[in-house]
């Protein structure tokens, strides 16, 4: 009887956690949506102790042990991941969810590791299905923890050497060859260990080519990857809940995935196996014309008495620190009646979305966001574009020069505005190594210097105005 | 009272198969300004597998099963209850202009 509730209780779970999903849809119900899969997540977990009814004859003297070492690791692991998620700064988000992401990947690996170690004599497709779940799962978590401590600034971003792609590549056989051992059912101890180091030294080896603005696409990959690994140990253990909220994760990951690849128009294929920013000689070609250099206060005082402003900002502004003062200079504009709004390119900051989410902790609201597809037709029509921060997303290069590496990837039209203003510490490229042609047009003039402090003057030679 | 709650793989194929498009349906319809907690609140909701953990650790039978089921619900714990409050904290930050959703002013 407990039994039924159990399985009933995974079956609410999986509804809340699609509802909660949908209505992830838009700003206004996205809050009540996390809290609605919040519950089905605790129905879930209560109800899991449930198990401890009907366990195996063998476990059962082991039965109140076994609860007292799930209620450990429950606190444990509960109370750390509480903690660190209340603390963690919101730039330091994407390390974050790649942390807990592998944590994901290692307890779905870990669940695969029991079931093969396990007494039952399953059937090979069975076998299979956990294999190759266990293989994900670690491939997922070392891989997380590889990212973790890339974007943490714990190691160096891109780690190359000669080779890489073959012994990436013999890595994987090995690990397959060993899973196919375990799936024949031929597998001792020893196998079952190599097979999980295998796959754990996989997924170190895949991450560690990878640097720079790619990392977002590779957190999305891996949350797709712990998705799948999840929904395949369901199956293993009969659980559709853990079926259907896997491959729920699974299928939107991927599609989260392709589209931030599309946005820097690349392949999945070409993020992870390309070495990106390094044979870059021949792009470019030469640039005609001299970048101007415009005084802070005078570029405030013309966006301050221009009808309509754009702001871009990239992930200079929150390296600055600068987005609290930013949004103080946007109410000053706003109380002068200027129409401003922001434009945020799809791989803005480190992660999906992330720009928006800065923006938004220093209190921006988020009708004044645009995406890419809904404001780019109107930068002709904008009196005054400001650039903070960001370089390729703007750089129209990407729309002419064939040669170019960022040539057809998909840019805000900054360019076509009536005055375009760039805040800019100094001179040097942007993250693929290309001269951006906006910096030379004639409608472009550079401020030079920190965003905090350019945006710090900015407001300030906006409030020194004689007030009429 | 016997209720048979086993699953042919067939079964299990048509519930990946329907998920999947559940998934690529819902999150399609995500504007960009969510995405970031879109993926961590998809990366609590894989945080599910902490019930597979524990039911793995309520079975085990020796040490290294009791380990191992140890590590899995540490883990899984962390990945559903950190993912839950990042997410809760980003999506509390969005706010409409004051005055368009309540009139303040």
């Amino acid at each position: 009887m407990l039994s039924i509730l159990v399985e009933l209780s995974g079956f609410a779970a999986a509804l809340l956690f699609i509802l909660g999903l949908k209505r992830m849809s838009s700003p206004a119900t996205a809050l009540r949506g996390i809290v609605l899969a919040g519950i089905g997540m605790l129905v879930a977990v209560l109800a899991s102790f449930g198990y401890l009814a009907d366990v195996d004859e063998a476990a059962r003297p082991h039965r109140l042990e076994n609860l007292g070492l799930a209620l450990l690791a429950l606190a444990i692991g509960i109370g750390w991941a509480w903690r660190s998620g209340k603390n963690v700064a919101m730039t330091a988000m994407p390390q974050m969810v790649a942390l807990y992401n592998g944590m994901g990947g290692g307890a779905a690996a870990a669940v695969a590791a029991v079931e093969l170690t396990g007494p039952h004599g399953t059937d090979g497709l069975q076998l299979g299905v956990t294999s190759l779940g266990a293989l994900i799962g670690s491939v997922s978590l070392a891989g997380s923890l590889v990212a973790w401590a890339k974007l943490d600034g714990r190691m160096r971003s891109a780690w190359r050497f000669k080779g890489q792609s073959a012994l990436n590549a013999l890595v994987l056989l090995f690990t397959l060859g060993l899973a196919s051992a375990v799936v024949a059912g031929v597998a001792t101890p020893w196998y079952l260990g190599l097979f999980f180091a295998g796959a754990l030294a996989l997924g170190v080896l895949m991450t560690l080519p990878i640097g720079g603005a790619d990392m977002p696409v590779v957190i999305s990959l891996y949350n797709a990857f712990t998705g799948l690994a999840v929904g395949l140990e369901g199956y293993a253990l009969h659980n559709p809940a853990l079926m259907i909220a896997g491959m729920v994760v699974g299928s939107a990951g991927t599609l989260l995935t392709l589209l931030m690849a599309k946005a820097m128009n690349r392949s999945l294929a070409n993020v992870l196996f390309s070495r990106f920013g390094e044979s870059e000689s021949s792009g470019g070609g030469e640039v005609h014309g001299q970048m101007k250099a415009a005084d802070a206060a005078d570029a405030a005082v013309t966006m301050r008495y221009a009808g309509s402003v754009i702001i871009v900002p990239g992930y200079g502004l929150a390296v600055a620190q600068a987005q609290a003062k930013l949004y103080e200079f946007v109410k000053v504009l706003q109380a002068a009646d200027v129409d401003v709004k922001f434009a945020i390119h799809p791989v803005a900051g480190r992660m999906p979305g992330h720009m928006n989410v800065l923006l938004a902790e220093a209190g921006v609201p988020y009708d004044l966001i645009f995406d890419m597809e809904d404001i780019n037709d109107s930068f002709a029509s904008t009196d005054v574009a400001l650039v903070i921060g960001a370089n390729d997303v703007v750089n129209p290069v990407a729309r002419t020069d064939k040669s170019s590496p960022i040539y057809g990837m998909p840019i805000l039209n900054v360019d076509q505005a009536h005055q375009v203003y760039v805040i800019k510490r100094g001179q040097g490229k942007g993250y693929a190594g290309v001269e951006n042609l906006l910096f030379y047009g004639d409608n472009c003039s550079m401020v030079y210097g920190d965003a905090l402090a350019v945006l710090t003057a900015m407001v300030q030679a906006i409030k020194d105005l004689p007030a009429h | 009272m016997s209720i048979d709650l086993s699953m042919s793989w067939l079964i299990g194929l048509y519930v990946f198969m329907l998920a999947a498009f559940t998934g690529y349906e819902v999150i399609s319809r995500v504007p960009s300004i969510l995405h970031t907690p879109l993926m961590s609140g998809s990366n609590f909701v894989h945080g599910i597998v902490v019930v597979g953990a524990l039911h793995a650790l309520f079975n085990a039978q020796t040490v290294a099963g009791q380990a191992i089921g140890f590590i899995g619900v540490l883990l899984g714990a962390g990945n559903a209850a950190g993912g839950y409050v990042v997410t809760d904290r980003m999506l509390a930050m969005f706010k409409p202009t004051a005055g368009t959703a309540t009139k303040k002013e």
